[in-house]
């Protein structure tokens, strides 16, 4: 009886949903608080950027059609506070979890593997920055950005979104030692792909060799799926957009679970 | 039970409450348990004890199937370790050496949320509740949440919290690590209670009074290896002299290498203490009466000499 390679087979079930109802029934206690600070950042920027820029940009081209500056930035930011509230669970939040509050231990000592443990927290983190989302979605329609039924599909895109951030969140959560390690994973990634995804300014103004990086993002491609729902139209390229995102997500999840299971296999 | 007392059927010898084969785990070079087998039988509480690093922690996790065995087998109520883990942990109640508390929850909360990783139903949890906080000795703390406890609090909380389930066997890691006196004894006060109640529990202590009171069979683990298994008496008087008369004070060390040495089945010497081992304290502690400067205790051997004894006095590197 050797050890079974980390790199075997997720092994998933429905015990994961008392792990999900765990997080959802702390975040009751503190949704109120933590919804403001989740969504009042985003809005702000939005509407500093939006009206204070806007002013200045006025229209701005996407793909022949022209819109307002703030119509562009809302539809890229949506794809943004999407990214960040999952990255944010799945890193920092998830963290405590595993590692300062020793909650995982405890759950496995309980019939729950930790395959399923971990899909409960990626779940979990997808599901919060979905109604982050929801909630700047909610404010998005009160200030008339955007009026377009598409929206509605907007909001399932934006779920997988959030679920291919979880689930590269959680690659890096695996490997980290303490939080410190996170600003990295902000600082050198999710930061420099927000500017490369065109969500404050489009990216055909940037050199080619930056556009071919750019176009497998995964945020430029959430964009992609995204932008032209909030301006009434069609997106083109879904399937190649869908399955980038899910390419990464199904990769990220798998080196998730194995990088995991290697630290707690000690 | 020892002889199979109360199996009716072949089945039932066959298949122990619990059964470890040939334990065999190493962490690169180190081997941290080496071919270690027991078994324990319903109703038992079996203690492992052991200095640090002896492998008491590792073992329990393989038999949690947390960490995987290099060699052997672990077996419980006849499934296998770690291909029926989730099937196992299910009749199993678990207190880990460090309490695992959900600290945003509520005692009472923190039974719902983890009777519900055992897919009880709500109203099932519900209705175990008050008498799992009644157990803990925590009704009145039933809306505190953990900061609030004591460490004593939290530790029954964690027992109460790995009884939600009802399970046939505990294992508990050092459960008492830390407590004061009166939270020790109620503790052992209530594990005494839940081996009346028929439960068996595995234990790992460095407390030889826990051990001593509450285990019916013993296990010293050093290196990795069993090294002595028995009844906590039959151990002692297996091992030791029945009587220890411990000498100190000014000159004591200069008496190891005088005649009185001779008194004595065996002299150890820690520190400025030297422990004379003997069936014979009568005429010892008569012939220390020459010696006024120095002070004597005389006291029945105990476990913490065997343990000492079969590990030695040395402080481990890893300890």
């Amino acid at each position: 009886m050797t050890n079974e390679s980390v790199w075997r087979a997720p092994r998933l079930s429905l015990r994961f949903w008392p792990v999900f109802l765990r997080n959802l029934l702390v975040w009751r206690k503190l949704a109120i608080p933590s919804l403001v600070g989740n969504i009042a950042e985003p809005l702000m920027w939005l509407v500093a950027f939006g009206y204070g820029m806007g002013a200045l940009v006025g229209q701005i081209t996407v793909d022949g059609a022209q819109v307002p500056y703030i119509l562009f930035l809302a539809s890229g930011s949506i794809c943004m506070s999407a990214m960040q509230a999952a990255s944010f669970e799945a890193l920092y939040s998830a963290f405590s979890r595993m590692h300062v509050q020793k909650t995982w231990d405890g759950i496995m000592n309980a019939p729950v593997g930790l395959d399923d443990i971990v899909m409960a927290e990626m779940l979990w983190a997808a599901f919060k920055s979905l109604f982050t989302v929801t909630a700047i979605l909610g404010v998005m329609l009160a200030l008339g950005i955007s009026h377009s039924p598409k929206l509605l599909l907007a909001w399932p895109i934006l779920l997988g979104v959030g679920i291919t951030f979880s689930c590269m969140a959680l690659v890096f959560n695996a490997l980290a030692k303490g939080y410190d390690f996170f600003t990295y994973y902000f600082t050198l990634f999710l930061t420099p792909m927000m500017f490369l995804s065109g969500i404050f300014f489009p990216l055909d103004q940037l050199p080619v060799a930056v556009r071919v990086v750019a176009d497998w993002l995964p945020l430029s491609n959430a964009v992609a799926l995204v932008r032209p729902l909030f301006m009434d139209q069609w997106p083109a390229h879904v399937l190649r957009h869908a399955l980038v995102l899910v390419a990464y997500a199904t990769v990220a999840f798998w080196v998730a679970l194995a990088l995991t299971r290697k630290r707690f296999r000690r | 039970m020892q002889d199979g007392a109360g199996c009716a059927t072949m089945e039932c010898m066959s298949t122990p409450l619990f059964r470890v084969q040939h334990l065999h785990k190493r962490y690169g070079d180190a081997e941290v348990v080496k071919d270690l087998s027991f078994e324990i039988e319903p109703g038992e509480c079996l203690g492992v004890i052991g200095p640090n690093g002896a492998g008491k922690t590792t073992t329990i996790r393989m038999c949690l199937g947390l960490t995987a065995p290099d060699n052997g087998s672990v077996e419980v109520m006849g499934l296998h370790m770690p291909r029926d883990a989730l099937a196992i942990k299910a009749q199993l109640g678990v207190v880990s050496q460090f309490d695992t508390l959900d600290p945003d929850f509520t005692c009472a909360e923190n039974l719902l949320v983890y009777g519900r990783y055992f897919g009880m139903k709500d109203a099932a949890i519900r209705a175990r509740i008050p008498q799992l906080l009644e157990f803990a000795s925590l009704t009145s703390k039933a809306s505190a949440k953990p900061g609030e406890l004591s460490g004593g609090m939290k530790r029954r909380l964690s027992l109460a919290r790995a009884l939600v389930n009802d399970p046939r066997l505990l294992l508990l890691d050092e459960p008492t690590t830390g407590l004061d006196p009166q939270a020790r004894h109620l503790m052992w006060e209530r594990l005494q209670l839940l081996l009346q109640q028929g439960k068996s529990i595995l234990l790992t202590t460095h407390f030889m009074d826990e051990a001593e009171r509450l285990c019916t069979r013993l296990l010293v683990l050093d290196h990795g290896r069993k090294i002595a298994e028995g009844k906590p008496r039959d151990l002692i008087a297996r091992h030791l002299e029945p009587d220890v008369v411990e000498v100190y004070g000014n000159g004591a060390l200069a008496l190891v290498d005088s005649p009185l040495r001779n008194m004595a089945a065996r002299v150890e010497v820690s520190g400025e203490t030297v422990f004379f081992y003997t069936s014979d304290a009568a005429s010892l502690l008569s012939a220390l009466g020459a010696h006024t400067q120095l002070r004597t205790l005389h006291r029945p051997a105990n476990l913490e000499d065997l343990f000492l004894k079969l590990t030695g006095r040395q402080i481990r590197e890893d300890a």
